[in-house]
């Protein structure tokens, strides 16, 4: 046996464990999904077949409509509001802050990152609630006479959203800013550039793909989560993911789920190629 | 412990690109050889072959009369000394030199005593217990070597080893390498792409470019008799003149028609070959000489190197009587 | 330090600690609801929460399925990524992107698509079938970071190390692995706090034994409380601790 064969067999033996775990548990799955989405619900029963039902229903039916809407809105929203917030903020630690504080200020920005993301969302109720402490301190300061109503509203989920993200953003919009050699900005300053220019010839051009990787990843992250809408938002608006998890638990309808789960996949899927140009998911 | 090394007819080729192309080769046991050329030239891809790092795409690789066909590294006579090292930083010097016995299911006291003793041979006695980010790029060069000596391979490959070393380490290196192999006898293949190194240390110099053996033989046999232009050029700066019909630029000389090379060196007022009188263009101390361009009088489009004894007065615009003391006519 | 950007950090660090802040600080709430006024510092909902067997079991639970899938999908990940650095194989361009492909997929998909996948092979809902999702979503993350650390230098040491006469095995025990401690150390510990915290799919696959983050869901149903804030306020406490120990050992090491 020749050695690039030995060779190459022993690369797969090494692949194989992970090859497989990932063939039986993400791309099986995945296809199952898919096969499901086109059954259909008689009574409790699933029958199996070719049936383009559910996508028909989910493209005329109002409330389906306006769930994928409102994961749209909320999530391009989230995006941009995050972005524009954690960019300067990550820029500040990367270059105002002294060197030897750093990795302090950045493990600061980002300590809240592991609270439980349940209870995170529950924090920020407790903050915007009608009695909350937000709430309270406005009244108190008088600013306020009514208690605003924020819980339970749209606002209060993209807030809860924007906290997470920034976070999120922060880290690897500062991972970029820091790899950068500062002879770049050095040079741009030497050849005339003012720090504004310097700014927007140099700096974002060379981290634009680290932002937009960590976009992509806020895109994915905030349209397929439940846990944020559900306690923030409440039940008056329902995104996506609310929806899905309304058909497993309510009616058991699987194959209306799945099918909605193809079309949240769809969704993140345009957005990879949308982006893809720029995107470095292997370096995150 | 030492072996012969066979190349027979060795094509190794990448995709289009051919990086070997019908290479035959005997090494001697015991021999320094050095695989000298430029980059990109195929003496790396070689050594990877006598390694066992690739495999041959044709021909066969015989290493003490047995074909290494199918043979892994780890079960060849050989071991390779990196460019890079390739120490493991994560090991200390002694437990680095003694990989290789551990690997052969050597006891750990026999293994420290080995290790410690080929510390002791590349002049790093007492610090086995340093860690490599704690050495000198010179020392963890001496590192590699004693860790590859260590399990005694009858043939050791040495890829640029000296590469990443300053010069005046470089040329140190290169007399301490030498008297270790004649210490240890072991066959070394040694690469390099500097023909100062590979003249300082070998006891056959084999030049290769674009994939072929250009020439071989003893540095100095290389040196002065080049068989080709390209080995002329590469070993050394050379003049080379074009002889037509007897004639050269400067006038009728006694050789064959081709490119007649002189080496700077060789030019000087006590050469036989006769020059003529040349006028100094201009000239630069280097040190060990002087080194300065000439034009024949007789030829005012032609320039010359030479180098002349450091010793001489040799003024800018003055006019020199020149002859070559030594000379080879090569063909196209 | 300018005043603006000063001001902005400032603002910044506020708006991102606001919730935590009184999240723990209504955790010492010496009254029945987590929101003003503050009526005086107790530590009974400490108490009650550490002696809620449910939630005890929940935070055992949380655990065990976090470090065995984390283990799991570190073993899974090196292995790949060695083979992807060193063999060069047809299709290595898009096998990295199988493995890196479910980094882009909802959690929510992941799950669903187990859960049908797991009730037509007539597999229960159980811890184990959560730790399998945690394999999943944890796999991607272990296998980039152990790729990106595999650098030139790595793969001479291996082939160095090969050439005196190691064994694949020896290899990747003796030389890879402890070359990678750093990198493989931090995947680890991130697939941890990842696995530890994840909802939905523990949510959908387990059923009598749940983690941690589907406890404390069930908690919420029940309204606000300051036990949920005492037990937030733990887990938080658990999770910087973790993060903090790894700064200083794994990442002050290496720089």
């Amino acid at each position: 046996m020749s050695l690039q064969v030995r060779e190459r067999r022993l690369g797969w033996g090494l692949l194989a464990p992970a090859l497989i775990w990932t063939a039986a548990f993400f791309v099986l799955p995945f296809l199952g999904m898919v096969a499901l989405s086109f059954a259909h619900m008689e009574g409790r029963e699933v029958v199996r077949g070719f049936d383009p039902g559910n996508y028909t229903r989910i493209f005329t039916d109002p409330v389906m409509l306006g769930a994928l809407w409102n994961s749209l809105e909320i999530t391009a929203v989230v995006t941009v509001i995050s972005v524009v917030l954690a960019y300067p903020l990550a820029a500040i630690i990367a270059f105002r802050v002294p060197a030897r504080w750093q990795r302090l200020a950045l493990l600061m920005a980002v300590l809240p990152f592991w609270t439980s993301y349940v209870v995170r969302s529950y924090a920020w109720l407790l903050v915007l609630g009608q009695n909350g402490v937000l709430n309270q301190a406005l009244l108190g300061l008088g600013l306020l006479v009514e208690p605003l109503e924020i819980a339970s509203t749209r606002a209060a989920t993209v807030i809860g959203f924007v906290h997470f993200f920034v976070m999120l953003l922060t880290l690897t919009i500062y991972a970029n800013l820091i790899q950068l050699s500062p002879n770049y900005a050095r040079a741009a300053q030497d050849l005339g550039a003012s720090r504004w220019q310097t700014f927007v010839h140099v700096i974002l051009p060379l981290t634009l793909p680290g932002v937009v990787t960590g976009a992509f990843l806020t895109f994915v992250l905030c349209i397929g989560d439940y846990i944020t809408p559900q306690i923030l938002g409440g039940n008056t608006e329902l995104t996506l993911p609310q929806l899905i998890m309304l058909q497993l638990g309510r009616s058991g309808n699987f194959p209306l789920a799945s099918a909605l789960s193809v079309v949240l996949m769809a969704v993140v899927t345009l957005a990879y190629f949308a982006s893809s140009r720029w995107l470095r998911l292997d370096r995150v | 412990m030492t072996a012969t090394v066979s190349i027979l007819d060795v094509s190794q080729r990448y995709g289009l690109a051919t990086a070997l192309d019908r290479v035959s080769l005997d090494i001697e046991a015991g021999e320094f050889v050095v695989l000298l050329g430029p980059s990109g030239c195929g003496k790396t891809t070689l050594l990877n072959l006598i390694g066992g790092f690739t495999e041959p795409t044709k021909g066969q690789i015989l290493i003490g009369d047995r074909d290494m066909a199918g043979v892994a590294p780890k079960d060849r006579p050989t071991t390779t000394v990196f460019q890079d090292y390739a120490l493991f930083p994560h090991m200390s010097l002694r437990d680095n030199v003694a990989f290789g016995l551990r690997m052969r299911g050597i006891d750990r006291a026999t293994r420290a005593a080995k290790a410690e003793a080929m510390l002791a041979l590349v002049g790093l006695e007492g610090r086995g217990d340093r860690r490599p980010h704690e050495l000198s790029g010179g020392q963890r060069q001496r590192v590699a070597l004693a860790r590859a000596l260590a399990v005694e391979p009858q043939v050791l490959l040495l890829d640029e080893p000296l590469g990443a070393l300053d010069l005046k380490l470089r040329r140190q290196m290169q007399d301490e390498l030498k008297a270790i192999q004649r210490r240890v006898g072991t066959t070394f293949v040694h690469v390099t792409h500097d023909q100062e190194e590979a003249m300082a240390i070998a006891d056959r110099i084999v030049l290769m470019n674009a994939g072929r053996i250009e020439d071989q033989g003893p540095p100095r046999e290389v040196y002065l008799h080049p068989k080709t232009l390209f080995t002329a050029g590469f070993m050394g700066e050379v003049n080379r003149i074009p002889v037509t019909g007897g004639r050269a630029p400067f006038g009728p000389v006694p050789v064959p028609d081709g490119t007649l090379c002189i080496r700077p060196e060789a030019l000087s007022a006590r050469g036989t070959l006769h020059i003529g009188l040349c006028k100094v263009e201009d000239a630069a101390f280097f040190g060990t000489h002087i080194r300065a361009h000439v034009t024949p009088l007789t030829a005012p489009d032609l320039r010359l190197v030479v180098h002349l004894p450091q010793s001489q007065t040799v003024e800018v615009g003055g006019v020199l009587d020149l002859g070559a003391e030594s000379h080879v006519v090569l063909q196209e | 330090m300018r005043l603006l950007s000063r001001t902005y950090l400032t603002l910044a660090y506020v708006f991102i600690f606001l919730p935590v802040a009184v999240l723990v600080a209504f955790s010492f709430q010496d009254g029945r609801l987590p929101v003003p006024p503050f009526k005086g510092v107790t530590l009974d909902w400490y108490a009650k929460v550490l002696g809620n067997d449910d939630l005890v079991a929940a935070l055992l639970n949380s655990l065990l399925v976090a470090i065995v899938s984390s283990l799991i999908a570190l073993i899974l990940g090196f292995l790949a990524a060695h083979a992807l650095a060193r063999v060069r194989l047809p299709g290595s361009a898009l096998m990295r992107g199988v493995f890196i492909a479910p980094m882009t997929v909802s959690y929510l998909i992941i799950a669903l698509g187990l859960l049908n996948l797991f009730t037509q092979a007539g597999i229960r809902p159980s811890l184990w079938t959560a730790g399998i999702g945690h394999v999943v979503i944890n796999l991607p993350l272990c296998f980039a970071i152990t790729y990106a650390a595999m650098g030139d230098h790595q793969r001479s040491a291996e082939r160095a190390a090969r050439d005196l006469g190691a064994s694949e095995w020896r290899v990747l025990t003796l030389i890879s692995a402890p070359m990678l401690a750093a990198p493989l150390a931090a995947a680890f510990f991130l697939s941890v706090t990842f696995s530890w915290d994840e909802f939905i799919i523990a949510f959908l696959l387990t059923r009598f034994d749940v983690t941690l983050p589907v406890e404390i869901w069930s908690m919420l149903k029940s309204g606000l409380s300051p036990a949920t804030n005492a037990v937030g306020s733990l887990v938080f406490l658990v999770s910087v601790s973790l993060v903090i120990l790894l700064e200083l050992t794994v990442f002050r090491k290496r720089s």
